[in-house]
């Protein structure tokens, strides 16, 4: 028996580990996959990693090795190389590696941080031959940055996710030529920052509204047609266009890997394709936790450490009997805005709702209703979908309600 | 010098190889692409066809029924994933429901076993979520599903523990017949063998003129699929096919053995054996087209879409014969070919007998394999143990399959050895899941680069010019 496993030694993984070690949990494993902590940190070698936790500008490896040195100094103990097959909802966790084989271990709580996978290309319904050179962007960057290999060298990107755009820089760096980045929305899906610093300080053009049909190529690929998209993001085939090229990059959005719940029937939201959880990051399936990118994809890293404390807070409390159960607000949304996390509040405590919106909307207000009466109004210039924004409702907002009402409303 | 040499790697030219490969002869075979199974077996319907699509009394009637009927067994053999899921073809109005009389006689006259005329309600108690309209079905319960990429591996595998010799990346360019024997000729060299069994699929009618046979042409009928996530094949437990109409089967929904949903094919007559492009309008239709057989096919679940090639022959029936002395033809073999695949290999056999090669049985051949899938079907507890022999069982390499770095390195050192990113994929399923290879292609790019011997630039997707990086990064050359 452990009281606390935690499936994934990322960033969400090991924040949640130390906090939950903070809170008073000692009897602690973390489960990874890879072959060291830090997950998909570990291939980001660009900087701007920590500016809300730190106050500095890290590299990836430098932020999770801030986390997985805190691991290493509490002793909390980490099998590295293993990899989780199954979880029952009597919390028994099924693990296989090659040292233990395949084994279990009956946990009190559980939290599940095991990340996200990109969108692959059989998903985006590309037309065309199936030659090598198509790859995610997260592929090509392990590849560069990890193997130290180069996938290509003229390069199309389709999607304008923050890899893509940080892949873009980072081809570039390396000699490659960028020919272009195709969003097939009419905004980027990327952080406005990465627009800047990855494609328009390297003169990269950025297409919106465009997408890719078709691949080229025998055994290795020659060119992409692209084509620019109606306003039902079907393509136009007056538009097609060739484009030559050796080498596809995908950053066509990214999918919380969430598989390992089917098997506790923890609800997930159609949304996020995350569980839906409470304030302290507690799914529906009793003493399961989830928190990072396994519950909804963040843009900055900072976010989901300061999730993995929070779910870790929160399953040491559940661990210790201590959590408390005093309200059931459901949070609700609009549509404008498209999913908040968590998703309820079961105990009456100051609360951050982190959310984001389905489009770029200029001049609105957020509105937050306690049943129909508005506590809240914060006037926001610009939102746009690549961006989590985030509200506090103070404890004492929460007395007598049993809805909360997330609403983007336009300032006229 | 061989006995014979068999020009082709697919289903069928496997199929003859093990058969072959039981009876004291040396053998070889030959394929033009990096790998076996690269052609029509890797991309088509998997399905054994109970056998009442073709006209009685062609050879396609006769070796699809007798294929059927061996592919069980075949499959037990050789460790492949088989299911006799039974097949449902459906009808929307009164003019398929005649149609599927006709089949249904048709059937019968094949000897195709337990054939039967369903209404629309007794299809739904069979398949709840049977499409809208369909009001009627043929119900064939000896339809099955089976990997053919696998069974194609797994022939070859057996044929080779028996001694057949693989040379892949050989294409025949040239045939000269030397008296009592052949020379078949390619860049590679050179192949000396007294018969030749020409499987070449696509190109078997290039082959056929090389020996200066004329009488029979190959044209390619490109067929589009879609390939839906594991967790979208209980949607249906039948193969569901639309009533037949003169460009083929039409649009199934089909769950696969290994849990997903495929759907397809398209039918498009074409002139470019190696146009394999999917067409960028086909997703708009297809899953449509789909929706009428099949009811509530969600259409965010595509893992991939593929095309493939069937070889049809321009006799409208299989073409089995032999124009030249110890030369055997094995062409036009498109659907039912997969399902017929058994029965082609005892056929040919008996050909050759025919024709008075001496046939003799070795005293103990190897008729059975390992499954490449028996850690992945195993217990706990065996896994444990063969674990603890080999840690490489231990650790998983392809997350969305569950596929262990042990079952990898078996499919990159067990003949027919995979020796490139695809060839792991179809022997193991890495690379096969919803990431589609994201997160473990750069793993098997190791595993490969250090099994071959080879540097990372030379580990190809497919063979050819397929490579997967072009150097190193900081290199002078970019």
């Amino acid at each position: 028996m452990t009281d606390l496993v935690i499936i994934g030694g990322g960033p969400a993984g090991m924040s949640a580990a130390i906090s939950a070690y903070e809170n008073g949990v000692k009897d602690i494993l973390i489960l990874e996959r890879d072959d060291s902590l830090g997950g998909i940190l570990r291939q980001c070698i660009h900087n701007g990693f920590g500016l809300h936790k730190f106050k500095e500008e890290l590299t990836g490896p430098e932020y999770a090795h801030r986390y997985a040195k805190r691991v290493r100094e509490l002793g909390i103990p980490v099998k590295l190389n293993t990899m989780v097959l199954e979880i029952t909802e009597d919390k028994r966790v099924i693990a296989t590696n090659s040292h233990d084989g395949i084994f279990e271990i009956q946990a009190k709580a559980i939290i599940l941080a095991m990340g996200c996978r990109e969108r692959a290309k059989g998903a985006l319904n590309i037309g065309g031959s199936r030659p090598a050179g198509v790859y995610t962007a997260g592929t090509a960057q392990k590849l560069v940055n990890m193997k130290g290999y180069m996938p290509g060298k003229e390069i199309v990107i389709l999607g304008s996710g923050d890899i893509g755009l940080i892949m873009a820089r980072r081809m570039t760096l390396e000699g490659a030529h960028v020919k272009a980045v195709c969003e097939l929305m009419p905004y980027s899906s990327g952080l406005a920052r990465n627009i800047q610093q990855c494609l328009k300080d390297f003169d990269i053009p950025l297409r919106l509204s465009h997408t890719v049909v078709a691949l080229h190529g025998g055994d290795r690929l020659t060119g992409v047609t692209i084509a620019r998209v109606d306003e039902s993001r079907r393509p136009i085939k007056e538009t097609y266009e060739y484009v030559s090229c050796d080498t596809l990059l995908l950053s066509c959005g990214l999918i919380p890997e969430n598989e390992l719940v089917s098997g506790i029937g923890a609800d997930i939201s159609p949304v996020t394709s995350g569980s839906i959880v409470d304030q302290d990051r507690h799914t529906s399936a009793e003493g399961v936790f989830s928190c990072g990118n396994v519950l909804h994809v963040h843009d900055l890293v900072d976010y989901v450490s300061e999730e993995g404390e929070i779910a870790g807070k929160g399953a040491a409390s559940y661990i210790q009997g201590t959590d408390v159960r005093n309200t059931d607000i459901k949070i609700s949304v609009d549509g404008k805005i498209r999913y908040s996390v968590p998703q309820r509040i079961t105990e009456k405590k100051d609360v951050t709702l982190y959310f984001r919106v389905s489009g770029v909307y200029k001049n609105v207000r957020v509105n937050i209703y306690g049943d129909d009466k508005l506590l809240i109004s914060r006037k926001k210039q610009r939102v746009a979908p690549s961006e989590m924004e985030t509200v506090k409702i103070n404890r004492d907002m929460l007395d007598n309600i049993s809805e909360l009402s997330l609403k983007l409303e336009v300032v006229q | 010098m061989y006995d014979i040499v068999i020009i082709g790697a697919g289903v069928v030219g496997g199929m003859i190889a093990r058969e072959l490969s039981f009876h004291k002869l040396g053998i070889c075979l030959i394929e033009k692409e990096n790998d076996v199974a690269t052609g029509a077996t890797k991309a088509n319907s998997a399905i054994v066809h109970a056998g009442f699509d073709a006209k009685v009394g062609t050879l396609k009637a006769r070796l699809n029924v007798r294929g059927s009927e061996m592919m069980e067994q075949i499959a037990t053999d050789l460790g492949v994933r088989y299911k006799r899921n039974g097949s449902l073809v459906v009808g929307f109005n009164e003019e398929d429901e005649t149609t599927l009389r006709s089949l249904l006689d048709r059937g019968n006259a094949n000897g195709v076993k337990g054939l039967k005329l369903l209404t629309r309600e007794e299809t739904v108690a069979l398949e709840p979520n049977i499409g809208k309209e369909v009001t009627c079905a043929l119900h064939a319960p000896t339809g099955a599903i089976v990997c053919p990429y696998d069974l194609a591996v797994a022939a070859i595998g057996n044929a080779m523990d028996n001694g057949v010799e693989l040379k892949c990346n050989f294409e025949a360019v040239k045939i000269e017949s030397r008296g009592e024997y052949y020379a078949v000729k390619s860049e590679n060299g050179e192949i000396l063998a007294k018969y030749i069994i020409n499987c070449a699929g696509a190109y078997s009618d290039g082959v056929a003129k090389m020996v200066g046979d004329d009488s029979f042409s190959v044209h390619p009928r490109r067929g589009e699929y879609v390939l839906l996530d594991k967790n979208c094949g209980g949607i249906v437990s039948h193969t569901v096919f639309v009533t037949p109409s003169k460009m083929g089967k039409g649009i199934l929904v089909s769950p696969t053995v290994d849990g997903n949903l495929l759907l397809g094919p398209t039918a498009v007559d074409g002139e470019d054996k190696e146009d394999k492009a999917v067409c960028p309008e086909f997703f708009a239709s297809i899953f449509g087209i789909a929706e009428r057989s099949v009811y509530g096919i969600p259409k965010n679940k595509t893992i991939t879409s593929f095309c493939g090639l069937r070889s049809v022959g321009s006799t409208g029936d299989f073409i089995i014969n032999s124009p030249l002395p110890r030369y055997i033809n094995v062409a036009g073999i498109e659907s039912p070919g997969l399902s017929a695949s058994p029965a082609i290999a005892e056929y040919v056999v008996q050909l050759l007998r025919d024709s008075g090669l001496n046939l003799e049985r070795k005293e103990s051949p190897v008729t059975k394999r390992r499954s490449m899938h028996y850690f992945r079907d195993a217990d706990r507890k065996t896994k444990n143990k063969i674990i603890k022999e080999n840690p490489a069982y231990g650790k998983i390499i392809c997350r969305c399959e569950g596929v262990t770095e042990g079952e990898i390195l078996d499919a990159i050192r067990i003949n027919p050895r995979a020796t490139d990113l695809d060839g792991v994929k179809r022997r193991t399923r890495a690379q096969m899941g919803r990431c589609q290879g994201g997160f473990c292609s750069p793993y098997i790019l190791d595993l490969l680069s250090r099994e071959l011997g080879i540097p990372y630039e030379k580990v190809t997707k497919n063979g050819g010019d397929s490579y997967i990086v072009i150097g190193k990064t900081k290199e002078e050359k970019l």
